[in-house]
């Protein structure tokens, strides 16, 4: 036993310098495209397609987002500012809409007893479980006959009905987390329950509320595979959909490319760190409870 | 004036009945506790009161109005709920203010009730903090700041205490009997703690079951109890219950030992009626060793199993009949379990129960 115990500690200290290896390997693999794709957005044509690579750019330029907004001398024929346009409106309706609904549901899956409650919470968890290009067919044939497809409403109803169980399922959670006697003790304090929820049970789960809708907003403002089905012009193209528009038939225009997927990994970013903060924020709530 | 009045309340959830038509009449300005084991129908009777539950049947009145369907917000109560229920994202003031402000009272109006209330309850120098920075004792003063700050009709409190440990209880069960007798408005105030009972009620109603059992002045229900489960309910440690039968007017215990039947209660018995003598720890002590002279003494040699010192006073087990009997000894004395006493009972602050229904025996 004793010739083996200063053997220990090396293991120990090899397995977590192996474990740092495997991490900064992974952390490589997943960071370097999207580290790429950034860096190109800022590098012209030609040093972006030089052989061989050259890897620390020589020039940086915003040359490229000028030419997709149309500014400057070459110009691109995308109209990126409508699929921007389109991705915003797309996007943030259809999780104004997620959110109600999942406020309205989450609410009534926490504090109500109804017939099927649990049957019908049950149904809601597996159409997540459908993956949404199975669906593709049906929704086209669908969508066609109802005239929705390339119309923003058609887009919109498909990720209003992808995010509600999500939104809902979540806003449960934070609601369940929120003892029901406040909103006794508010409606006791002269409040109706409508005004019980808003004044104390919402601004308590807007944690959760914020997260949700961040989350859906995500879901809408990524999505690729329906959109690239169900749009076909400005009017309702969405900014995933139109990045193809840089793919013609013997050329892609890489510098433009990878500058409007900054522009849409942008605000996805900044929604993240969003998250991020409020994700803590609501969990830490429930913490202190008491 | 408001009063608060019940007549036949019931409630049902589906078919399980959980408040079977009671009937209780509170006076204006009276602090009344119900009081019962769990499951026995306080609560949800207090949650009618407040308007937190639907009545199934019967009729509840605060002051005048039936308010069977009116919302909480239309009873002009106050609440106080076991876990405080302060609002999280709010300061003390602002919990303290919320009711006046959801009034429409005037931001001076608020002011000037919140400082009073604070003032009364010591709460003046928290007023800037949140729920999460104040102690157990803090929020449970702040829950009933919130509560009088309304000058509601009726205070409910819904075991506001169990939440705290025993030497804080001691202290915010005075602090509560202080408030009534300086804001003088009706309680009724939920427990399952027989002592938080007997300090603040002015009554108590004893609950079992959906059904009240007794309602009494605190020292009535502690001397008359209607029945065995109120007589072993109320009063620490549980008052010692003997099965017998009456025998040429005396009580024959199970193995055979008799007690005289208590004389104020010999008429109320016949011959083999079968009985539940009833009587508490303090009534029973080693000859010499009880609280005064006993007026209808009655001696048993009984063995000590266990003695609980207490310091001034000692807590016996011992057996009379079979069963396991408390017994208390007054004085700082030790004794050994195995030792061989006569013990006196004082018969005359002893009670009969009919065996079968446990009603009392007592002309009521």
């Amino acid at each position: 036993m004793t010739a083996l115990a200063p053997a220990r500690p090396l293991k120990k200290r090899l397995q977590s310098t192996g474990l740092w290896l495997l991490t900064f390997v992974l952390m490589v693999i997943m960071c370097v495209p999207g580290l790429w794709v950034m860096l190109s957005a800022f590098r012209p044509n030609r040093e972006i397609l030089a052989k061989p690579p050259i890897w620390v750019p020589e020039a940086l330029t915003l040359g490229n987002f000028a030419k997709i907004f149309g500014f400057g001398a070459e110009q691109v024929g995308i109209p990126v500012a409508s699929y921007f346009a389109n991705s915003m409106i797309i996007a943030l309706t259809s999780t104004v809409i997620a959110l109600i609904i999942g406020m309205a549901g989450g609410y009534a899956f926490a504090r109500y007893r109804f017939r099927f409650k649990g049957g019908i919470f049950l149904g809601l968890m597996l159409f997540r479980a459908v993956p949404g290009i199975a669906l593709s067919l049906p929704i086209f044939m669908v969508w066609s006959r109802l005239g929705l497809i390339d119309t923003k409403p058609g887009l919109i109803i498909i990720y209003v009905s992808l995010n509600v169980p999500f939104t809902v399922w979540l806003i449960d959670g934070f609601f369940r987390q929120i003892p029901m006697s406040l909103s006794e003790a508010a409606q006791v304090d002269g409040c109706t329950r409508w005004q019980a929820f808003w004044k104390i049970e919402f601004p308590l789960a807007r944690s959760g509320i914020a997260a949700a809708g961040v989350f859906a907003f995500l879901t809408s403002w990524n999505e690729y595979a329906l959109a690239s089905q169900l749009t076909r012009s400005t009017d309702s193209k969405t900014l995933p959909v139109g990045l193809m528009d840089f793919t013609a038939q013997f050329t892609i225009d890489w510098a433009g490319m990878c500058a409007m997927a900054v522009i849409i990994i942008i605000p996805a970013l900044i929604m993240t760190f969003l998250v991020q903060k409020h994700l803590i924020a609501g969990l830490t709530f429930g913490g202190v409870k008491g | 004036m408001a009063g608060i009045s019940l007549r036949g309340v019931e409630k049902h959830y589906g078919a399980v009945r959980v408040v079977h038509g009671i009937d209780l009449e509170i006076a204006h300005e009276e602090f009344v506790v119900l009081v019962g084991p769990s499951g026995c129908g306080k609560s949800t009777t207090l949650r009618m009161i407040a308007g937190l539950e639907d009545i199934t049947g019967g009729e509840v009145r605060i002051g005048e109005r039936v308010v069977n369907d009116l919302p909480p917000r239309k009873r002009n109560i106050s609440m106080v709920f076991q876990n405080y229920a302060l609002y999280p994202h709010m300061n003390v003031r602002d919990n303290l203010g919320f009711g006046l402000k959801i009034a429409g009272q005037s931001p001076a109006v608020i002011a000037q009730r919140v400082d009073e209330a604070a003032a009364i309850l010591g709460l003046t120098d928290l007023l800037g903090r949140t729920p999460a920075e104040l102690s157990g004792g803090q929020r449970q003063r702040v829950a009933m700041g919130r509560a009088i700050v309304r000058h509601p009709d009726a205070f409910l409190f819904d075991e506001p205490l169990s939440n705290l440990d025993a030497k804080l209880r001691g202290q915010m069960r005075a602090e509560i009997k202080k408030l009534h007798r300086q804001v003088r408005t009706t309680v009724v105030y939920v427990t399952h703690d027989q002592v938080e009972a007997m300090t603040l009620a002015d009554r108590i109603v004893v609950m079992r079951d959906g059904y009240i059992e007794q309602v009494g002045t605190p020292m009535e229900v502690f001397n008359r109890p209607a029945n065995t489960f109120v007589a072993t309910f109320i009063g620490s440690p549980p008052m010692n219950l003997l099965e017998g039968r009456i025998e040429g007017g005396q009580v024959r215990l199970l193995s055979g030992e008799a007690v005289p039947v208590p004389a104020r209660l010999a008429g109320r018995v016949v011959e083999r009626q079968e009985v539940v003598l009833g009587i508490r720890p303090d009534d029973i002590s080693p000859v010499g060793h009880g609280l005064g002279a006993a007026a209808e003494p009655a001696d048993l040699t009984l063995t000590v199993s266990i003695a609980e010192p207490l310091g001034m006073e000692s807590l016996i087990y011992t057996t009379i009949a079979g069963q396991e009997v408390q017994a208390k000894l007054y004085g700082p004395h030790i004794l050994q379990p195995g030792e061989v006493l006569p013990f006196r009972l004082a018969l005359e602050r002893a009670h009969l129960f009919d065996a079968r229904t446990g009603a009392t025996l007592e002309v009521r």
